[in-house]
């Protein structure tokens, strides 16, 4: 028994999630290894091989992998893969665009968004927008799952480094080419990681006023920016932003969201939140009665005045 | 060029669904069924490629019951040529249902595939990588724009940090985000017309195909509710909660 882990990196850093994607890798029995394939990405390998409950680091370095494109890299995956009892990936836009492509190479099912892990058979993962929650067995040989990571506790750093073995890259295939990428302006902290989420909806009305009211709140506590789907469509921040089924999935100490109806699609994005607060003017808004905390007003008066309460 | 895009047949995404009383499955009984929202865009995206003369024909495709028809005649009244349902009466997994597609890929020869970036019961978001790997393809999964040229499309896929922009050769998988397009209504002669229209019936037994269930679901439950929260009379009161809250995590 052991598990392979793919980890996400931009061919420098490890991303902050993978050490709770390792904190369920040690739910598994058996040795951890860690995939860590890209290009010139030496440091990720040598950052990987210090994290707790890792044996060895496999890593892949060529010029084909350099934008991490899932076509190339699943060739790779699926080879080393069969050598495993499980496969990890986290459950983001690289981790869900890779999985089911290396599942169905190996000719597996692929388990997606896992919240649980209860053995090596069994997992709990969400359904219907997060409303429900599902147990699934699992009797595939190669278990490939994409893993919440939010659900799970990070590991910590090791006290001696694991090996890196470095393995064979694959074919290229030619079929994907990258030709850009729009990065997201780095003013504001990560959102998947971010301790405090300061969350817009449609009731900002404009983009002006999302950032008028909602950027100084933020800045209060160090706060990540969110926003519903309906605040992205109008344009009021990026994409980037979206929290939800479709969007990201975030589980932060404190969700303020200020302006947001609470659509079943968008609360499938915060169900791991600890604290949740809501701002909005509609008593019977379905935030409002789901939040911690609520205040029912005029977002336009309340957000100042509590903006400026928390900076004395 | 050829387009085929692929529909699945799910609970309206307005309702909210209950576990049976065993707790053993997810209780549709009754429930109003509707195509899958991401499947209409990418419907809406086919039809549009149609009108720009991009594609000369598009062909739309459901695996599951009989009752997958009314779906599909969605999709023909919105502007698709011609439908396919692959008939199977017992629950697909996205394997399975890859398959099937690939088999009906290999006879229809599109040199695109449109498909729903994931289905909004499941929630897997795995069909579309699946097939492509299959059919040994491209994929530009969650895409927001897509723009094709001679054999090659430039998608914007939506990731986490942003928007990538990937070309792909073709034939290609693509799976739809919500940004693509806002799909139309279909106007109500169109919906008369697709009333009558024949829809070509597979047997899925016949494919060859393993159908089995390879994930087997043991239990449903309802997400735990969380305690009953508090409304709090003044800003001020807020203001002190949060301070505290923050207070706390330091
Ligand atoms: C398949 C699918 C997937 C989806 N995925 C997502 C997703 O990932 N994330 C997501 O967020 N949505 C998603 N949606 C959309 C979702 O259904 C809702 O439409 C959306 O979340 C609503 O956003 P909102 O709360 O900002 O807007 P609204 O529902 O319009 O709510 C605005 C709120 O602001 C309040 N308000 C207005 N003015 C004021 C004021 N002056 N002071 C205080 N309050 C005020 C109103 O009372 C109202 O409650 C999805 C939908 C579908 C169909
Ligand atoms: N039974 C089905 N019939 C046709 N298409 C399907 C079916 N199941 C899934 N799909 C397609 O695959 C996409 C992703 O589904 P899933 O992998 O189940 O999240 C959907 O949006 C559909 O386009």
């Amino acid at each position: 028994m052991s598990t392979l882990v793919i980890v996400e990196h931009d061919n420098q850093r490890l991303h902050p999630h993978t050490r709770a994607l390792l904190g369920a890798a040690s739910r598994l029995a058996g040795e951890v290894d860690v995939l860590v394939i890209g290009h010139s990405c030496s440091t990720v390998a040598e950052e990987a091989a210090t994290l707790e409950g890792v044996t060895r680091v496999r890593w892949v370095d060529a010029v084909h992998y350099s934008d991490l494109l899932a076509e190339n890299l699943a060739m790779v995956v699926a080879q080393m893969a069969a050598a495993y009892r499980h496969v990890l990936l986290p459950a983001t836009a690289f981790g869900k665009n890779l999985a089911p492509r290396v599942a169905a190479m190996l000719d597996v099912a692929q388990v997606s968004d896992i919240v649980g892990i209860q053995d090596a058979e069994h997992f709990v993962r969400p359904i219907y927008a997060g409303s429900l929650l599902e147990t699934v067995r699992s009797r595939e040989p190669v278990g490939v799952m994409t893993v919440r990571c939010s659900a799970f506790m990070p590991v910590g750093q090791s006290a001696n480094a694991a090996p890196i073995v470095p393995f064979s890259a694959g074919p290229d295939m030619g079929v994907v080419r990258l030709l850009q990428r729009v990065r997201i302006d780095a003013t504001h902290p990560q959102l998947a990681n971010a301790r405090v989420v300061v969350a817009g909806g449609r009731g900002l009305g404009s983009a002006e006023a999302f950032h008028r009211l909602l950027d100084p709140l933020a800045a209060c506590f160090g706060a990540a920016i969110a926003a519903t789907r309906a605040a992205v469509d109008s344009n009021y921040v990026g994409n980037d932003c979206q929290v939800g089924q479709t969007g990201k999935i975030v589980a932060p100490d404190i969700y303020i969201a200020v302006g947001i109806s609470g659509a079943a699609q968008h609360i499938a994005g915060i169900r791991g939140a600890k604290l949740v607060v809501a701002i909005n003017k509609d008593p019977e808004a379905p935030l409002i009665r789901l939040a911690d905390l609520a205040l029912v007003g005029d977002l336009h008066e309340v957000v100042p005045q509590l903006t400026e309460m928390l900076q004395r | 060029m050829k387009v085929l895009v692929s529909i699945k047949r799910v609970v309206d995404y307005q309702l909210q669904v209950r576990p049976t009383a065993d707790g053993l499955a997810v209780d549709t009984a009754g429930l109003k069924m509707s195509m899958n929202p991401f499947d209409e865009i990418a419907v809406e995206e086919a039809v549009r490629m149609r009108e720009a003369g991009i594609a000369d024909e598009a062909v739309v495709v459901a695996c599951g019951s009989a009752a997958c028809q009314d779906v599909l005649r969605t999709a023909l009244a919105m502007g698709i040529d011609r439908a396919v349902l692959i008939v199977a009466e017992t629950p697909l997994q996205p394997l399975a249902v890859a398959r099937l597609l690939k088999v009906l890929a290999l006879r229809e020869a599109p040199d695109l595939i449109l498909m729903g970036k994931q289905a909004i019961d499941d929630d897997a978001a795995q069909t579309p990588q699946m097939l492509a790997a299959m059919l040994g393809w491209p994929q530009a999964t969650f895409a927001s724009k897509i723009e094709v040229t001679g054999m090659q499309a430039n998608v914007a896929r939506e990731v986490d940090a942003g928007i990538e922009i990937v070309q792909v050769s073709l034939p290609a998988v693509i799976s739809a985000d919500l940004r693509l397009n806002t799909p139309r209504f279909a106007s109500l002669p169109n919906v008369m017309k697709a009333r009558r229209a024949v829809i070509e019936q597979i047997p899925a037994e016949g494919t060859g195909v393993d159908l089995a269930p390879r994930l087997e679901t043991l239990s449903v439950a309802e997400i735990p509710t969380r305690p009953q929260g508090v409304r709090l009379a003044s800003v001020k009161v807020l203001a002190e909660r949060l301070q505290q809250a923050w207070r706390a995590l330091q």
